[in-house]
């Protein structure tokens, strides 16, 4: 078990930054039925954002304004390339997507030139502590706790406000929704700042762990969070965080059972798992999607009585 | 008062309505029958804003209504209980009745009025935490009536509120647009079951493919050879 433990310990890490990553894809698929492509980019660009402005202000500037100009980045994609194809085809809106997820990376290549850009060093969080004799970052210990306390305030806001019970109206039926008087575009907004921000708060803590950004650093996590909201049923946010920390913890395991497998014995040398840790969360998606294409949560028709 | 004139509004390529007009005066129940097509959801959709016109105009007390914006148009006073009922499934009925207000800010007055709502249709308060995708369908009209109610509107639009409902729950939803009607509210109705919507009706019209044919009341128009060939089933 001892071995396990530092291997489970950043699962659950990783896997909690995937699930910040994974609600804003299954909330906005919750109501436009659409895969925002671009928010594995969305995620990247929070965190050059930080790397630029930690550069210039102190971090109790630079986090804040990092999230706030991720969230106008959300806001301002959805209104840009989402909303003026509100009645076209869903697949218009998918490749509209797909562009503006090329966009972002080639703006941002642009910018950066694709060089490295080295993440800055965040005091607290990234400091070492010593937990069962395992050493760790404290944010290793810290991206659980948040995820799991995020989730249950927007669980929270679903389904006891206002805004909650409109978003849920507007996922099933704009139209009835409109007669009830909800602005249906501030709704939809509302789901991009919401997304928006947790994948902020989610790349803050996902970098600090990582030597740098590249314009592409976001597809990969990007997509994995997205394989995270499929297998817990895509529209269903515990769904998606629960997908997310299984993910999380398998590809922690898989990185780490060389070693394991090494120090107990069952092998005398290295077979090189690790290298199969990302394709691992692929099969992963074909599986559910030939078994259970709905994923863990997905929606369930309701039975009449 | 609402009064259309001149609307036309063409819908995926075809003439939905050709130039209608027609008076619905306040605190009156008035009925739009016709066949399947022949326009009457179009009407009120329109009137919602839930369709664009083509041209023509739609005052309310006097104010243009096309243009306007959906919660505009509900703020206004018009509600609109829509063709197959369309409850939020999965919010529970109190919620439904609750987004029903959505518009309504004065807290303690929408508590009064579930409430009302409760006393309109007693089954629906039984059902209150129940999820409105299980009730029944005439338990689910219920609601729509009510989730319409709760916006407090002058003009409340029913669209085919009797659709595959068994004969007994249509005559209580029909005496429940009377009760409604008796209260002040203004009723307009799109039906297909003719005889019960011109028995209930003040003013009435038929509309055939887009245009309207015939109106007057209710009672002329049951007793109206033509209507009563084409829409009620009986031979002269």
């Amino acid at each position: 078990m001892k071995i396990l433990l530092p291997y489970i310990l950043s699962g659950v890490s990783v896997g909690g930054q995937y699930a910040l990553i994974a609600i804003g894809y299954t909330m906005v698929y919750g109501i436009l039925r659409l895969i925002n492509f671009a928010h594995g980019d969305v995620f990247m660009v929070a965190g050059l954002v930080m790397v630029y402005l930690a550069a210039s202000t102190p971090l109790y500037i630079a986090i804040p304004a990092t999230i706030l100009i991720t969230v106008a980045l959300g806001f301002t994609i959805e209104r840009v390339a989402y909303k003026p194809l509100r009645t076209a085809p869903r697949m218009s809106v998918m490749i509209s997507a797909i562009g503006v997820s090329y966009l972002i990376q080639n703006l941002t290549l642009y910018i950066t030139g694709g060089l490295n850009k080295n993440y800055p060093e965040i005091p607290w969080i990234s400091d070492k502590i010593t937990i069962f004799g395992t050493t760790t970052t404290r944010v290793t210990l810290i991206t659980p706790f948040l995820t799991v306390a995020l989730c249950l305030i927007l669980v929270w806001i679903i389904n006891h406000t206002k805004i909650g019970m409109a978003m849920r109206a507007v996922s099933k039926d704009f139209e009835t929704s409109q007669l009830m008087g909800i602005r249906i575009n501030s709704v939809i907004s509302a789901t991009f700042v919401i997304g928006s921000f947790l994948a902020a708060v989610g790349s803050v803590l996902f970098f600090t762990n990582y030597p740098g950004i590249v314009p592409t650093s976001g597809s990969m996590p990007g997509l994995k969070a997205f394989v995270a909201a499929v297998f817990g049923g895509i529209g269903s946010i515990p769904g998606a965080v629960i997908g997310a920390f299984i993910i999380g913890i398998c590809e922690s395991l898989i990185k780490g059972l060389d070693t394991i497998l090494v120090t107990q014995g069952v092998m005398a040398s290295p077979f090189g798992f690790a290298t199969f840790s990302d394709a691992f969360t692929f099969v992963l998606l074909i599986v559910i999607l030939v078994f259970k294409p709905t994923g863990l949560f997905g929606e369930k028709q309701t039975d009449k009585v | 008062m609402l009064r259309i004139k001149d609307l036309t509004v063409n819908y995926g390529g075809i003439n939905a309505l050709r130039s209608i007009s027609l008076d619905v005066p306040d605190g009156k129940i008035v009925t739009l029958i016709g066949a399947n097509g022949a326009g009457k959801s179009t009407t009120l959709r329109t009137i919602s804003g839930l369709v664009k016109a083509a041209s023509g105009s739609i005052t309310w007390n006097d104010q243009e209504l096309i243009g306007k914006p959906i919660d505009s148009i509900v703020s206004s006073g018009i509600a609109m209980a829509p063709e197959g009922r369309r409850v939020f499934a999965d919010l529970t009925t109190l919620e439904n009745l609750r987004i029903g207000a959505y518009l309504r800010t004065d807290k303690d007055q929408i508590e009064k009025d579930i409430e009302w709502v409760y006393s309109l249709f007693p089954r629906l308060k039984e059902r209150s935490w129940q999820y409105a995708g299980t009730l029944s369908g005439g338990e689910q009209q219920m609601l729509a009536v009510g989730r319409a109610l709760m916006s407090k509107p002058k003009l409340l639009m029913l669209d085919e509120p009797s659709l595959g409902l068994a004969p007994l729950v249509v005559q209580d939803i029909f005496k429940i647009i009377r009760v409604l009607n008796e209260q002040g509210v203004t009723v307009l109705l799109v039906e297909q079951n003719a005889n019960m919507a011109l028995k209930i009706a003040d003013l009435a019209y038929v509309l055939e493919t887009g245009s309207i044919t015939l109106s007057g009341s209710g009672e002329e128009l049951l007793t109206n050879p033509q209507v009563k060939e084409a829409y009620l089933g009986k031979k002269n």
